[in-house]
């Protein structure tokens, strides 16, 4: 058992090489390039403070999620809010922490309805509860018949639908519809809602989305199999900026169209690798939801009048208002 | 002591043990002692998927598809090969696929948020990787735990400090963008470039992946440290008891597992520019997945570095015939998993047949 004495010499090592390196940095980008922003601030509600639960079926570690949270997180800091995060995208486990925010006596809670079915009993609780629940996100068509009190997103189908559009007006004849999830409903609907408005053939590709590799090579399979592709639509913001590089890689002539955005997108769009992006504001989302359980509390407002959804999109953004957008989007925000 | 004996592939087909020069049986015909080699089984199988999309989709048979296919194996074949090396050695490492993703994460956060020359991180991210290897093993060692348990753990471990750690310094979940400083260009051409081959691009980490197959070879067939790893995984304590060191063998190869990892994430981060946290999670069962399918035993003890490359490309040439043949994509996955097990089965049938009388 000399192992430790073993490990001395190598982590000895390792703290050499660190040392040495240090004195080797990058004279170009990095952190020191990055300007200093810091998120957008409006001033503090002195209302007493108040806990909302956020609960969604985030995946670990999406980026799109990232941009919900901060425009909860925005919401919650000028509104005094205390906001407790929680997410899980196995539909019963959503349900659990829907009922853990219960048990908390938050006063409010905000819930995504990418599985109606499974928080049906839940949300049921949070009414008798007396718990005002307002939906976000996912659930456009549900969140009525669950009887929550307004709801912030958009209607996937028809931003899909609304792209679709867009396709005609570019004059595109033959699209594939990259979904990086097979079986999430959302992007589906998405992909559906493409079919239905674009003029010409919308074709689907299942792309493994954990593994950008196989993502890069499975569109570049695709677009060598049929080179009469002239769009390829993605479906998140990574998945675009892989696309370009597979468009190359198979010497397509084909254009890259994508659902949501990033930073590193944003420079895409400016840079003409990328042509448009459907925005449905994820930041709006978080914001508005933990926004409006304070009005609601505060003032007895709801957005909407209980009735109608306020739609988050879809928004495009291109070349033309992209430089608007990039800042926003280099703070992780947009 | 069979089971060491068994080890050296060289010495004699695998399921022949016991004594043969006593007269009672003659010399297998050589066709049937091919097939009793591991990776037999799998480049048969590979080669009828190969020929199979040749037939079925026409777009495969031009040489950029080749390349395609082969990027694809290769990503999954440099894991694929110190994944079978562990496996020979009687364990395995659930945390392969996010330890991909922890090394990559690792190189760009360090070169970004200190603004260094990027070599420094992917030198960082190397001893993070070996480090991360050298940690299960040791903990494998030290408390007999079945390597399950100890690689669900670190798998857990990683994929929450992945996502922790990247929202923490980054404030987003994906990294920054490095491609614009000092020595991108270098480490993309070691690590993400291509090159032309008679007007096809092909990707140096398919080159990479054969270079380190070979090494793996002549590792395991010719040198001591190579029959170490099949005494460790054949039997622990008979390869004790006639002195191999099981435990240096063992930490070394989980520290091999890290230092693949290492090179595709390195691979990932220089092809992508930026990474997202999240990534990874599965790639661990794919690993496995084209090692097994190669020829190695769940059980240790068995197996070759060149089956995996095969299993790899078998995995790869799936993958990508399906989309070259245009086919519905809702069965996707299922085509997928009906032509592994296919293959599979082709690989236990031939090594039947051939260890049969």
């Amino acid at each position: 058992m000399d192992r430790s004495r073993r490990m001395i010499p190598a982590l000895a090592v390792a703290a050499a090489a660190a040392l040495v390196l240090a004195g080797c940095s990058s004279s170009s980008g990095g952190k020191k390039a990055e300007e200093g922003a810091d998120g957008a601030s409006a001033g503090k509600a002195d209302t007493p403070r108040m806990t909302v639960a956020l609960v969604t079926h985030q995946a670990p570690g999406d980026t799109f999620w990232d941009i919900v949270r901060k425009g909860a997180e925005a919401a919650a800091a000028k509104d005094n809010v205390e906001l407790v995060y929680s997410a899980d995208p196995v539909a019963g486990n959503q349900a659990n922490l829907v009922q853990n925010a219960i048990d908390q006596k938050v006063d409010g809670i905000a819930v995504t309805l990418a599985k109606p079915d499974a928080l049906k009993d839940v949300i049921g609780k949070a009414a008798q509860a007396n718990i005002p629940v307002v939906g976000l996100n996912s659930g456009v068509s549900d969140w009525r018949d669950l009887g929550l009190l307004e709801f912030f997103g958009q209607d996937e189908t028809v931003a899909g639908e609304a792209l679709g559009k867009r396709l005609n007006e570019e004059g595109a004849k033959n699209a594939v519809c990259v979904i990086q999830e097979q079986g999430n409903i959302g992007l589906t609907q998405r992909c559906d809602g493409v079919k239905k408005t674009f003029s010409g053939t919308t074709q689907i590709l299942n792309v493994n989305g954990t593994d950008m590799p196989s993502v890069k090579s499975t569109i570049t399979a695709k677009l060598r199999q049929d080179s009469s592709l002239d769009y390829v639509v993605a479906l998140g913001a990574p998945f675009a900026l892989t696309a370009v590089q597979s468009v190359s890689e198979a010497g397509s002539k084909a254009k890259v169209a994508t659902f949501d955005l990033n930073k590193d997108l944003t420079s895409a769009i400016q840079g003409g690798d990328i042509q448009f992006a459907v925005d449905q504001q994820p930041y709006l989302q978080g914001y508005l939801a933990v926004d409006s359980l304070w009005l609601y509390k505060n003032n007895g407002n709801y957005s909407g009048g209980g009735e109608q959804p306020v739609l988050t999109g879809p928004a495009f953004v291109d070349k033309a208002n992209v430089e608007a957008v990039a800042g926003f989007a280099a703070k992780g925000t947009r | 002591m069979g089971m060491t004996q068994q080890a050296a592939p060289t010495v004699s087909p695998p399921s022949a043990p016991g004594p043969r020069a006593d007269g009672r049986t003659r010399e297998r015909p050589l066709a049937l002692r091919l097939l009793a080699r591991p990776e037999v089984g799998v480049f048969l199988g590979a080669a009828a998927v190969l020929v199979f999309f040749l037939i079925a989709a026409p777009t495969v048979r031009q040489g950029n598809s080749m390349a395609t296919v082969l990027y694809q194996a290769s990503t999954i074949g440099i894991m694929a090969l110190p994944v079978a090396l562990l496996m020979i050695g009687g364990e395995f490492d659930l945390s392969a696929g996010v330890a991909v993703i922890t090394s990559a994460l690792t190189a760009s956060m360090l070169s970004y948020q200190l603004t260094l020359n990027v070599w420094m991180g992917v030198i960082v991210a190397l001893v993070v990787s070996l480090g991360i290897g050298a940690f299960n093993g040791w903990l494998l060692v030290r408390t007999g735990l079945p390597s399950f348990l100890v690689t669900l753990g670190t798998f857990l471990i990683l994929q929450g400090v992945n996502l922790a750690i990247t929202k923490l310094v980054t404030g987003n979940v994906a990294t920054d963008d490095i491609s614009n400083m000092d020595g991108f260009e270098g480490a993309r051409a070691i690590f993400a470039s291509s090159f032309d081959v008679g007007g096809v691009q092909v990707k140096i980490t398919v080159v990479w992946w054969l270079v380190f197959a070979a090494l793996a070879t002549w590792v395991l067939l010719r040198t001591k440290y190579g029959n170490w790893i099949f005494a460790v995984g054949g039997n622990q304590d008979s390869a004790r008891a006639v002195g191999v060191p099981v435990t240096f063998t063992k930490i070394t190869l989980f520290m091999l597992v890290g230092f693949g990892a290492w090179f595709v994430g390195m691979h990932q981060l220089f092809s992508f520019n930026t990474v997202q946290s999240g990534e990874g999670v599965g790639q661990e069962l794919i690993f496995i997945a084209a090692a097994v399918i190669g020829g190695c035993l769940l059980t240790g003890g068995y197996g070759s570095a060149i089956g995996p490359v095969f299993g790899a490309f078998m995995f790869g040439m799936v993958n990508q015939g399906i989309v070259y043949a245009g086919w519905n994509p809702d069965w996707f996955k299922a085509f997928l998993g009906v032509m592994l097990l296919g293959a599979v089965l082709i690989n236990l049938w031939v090594s039947r047949t051939a260890t049969r009388r």
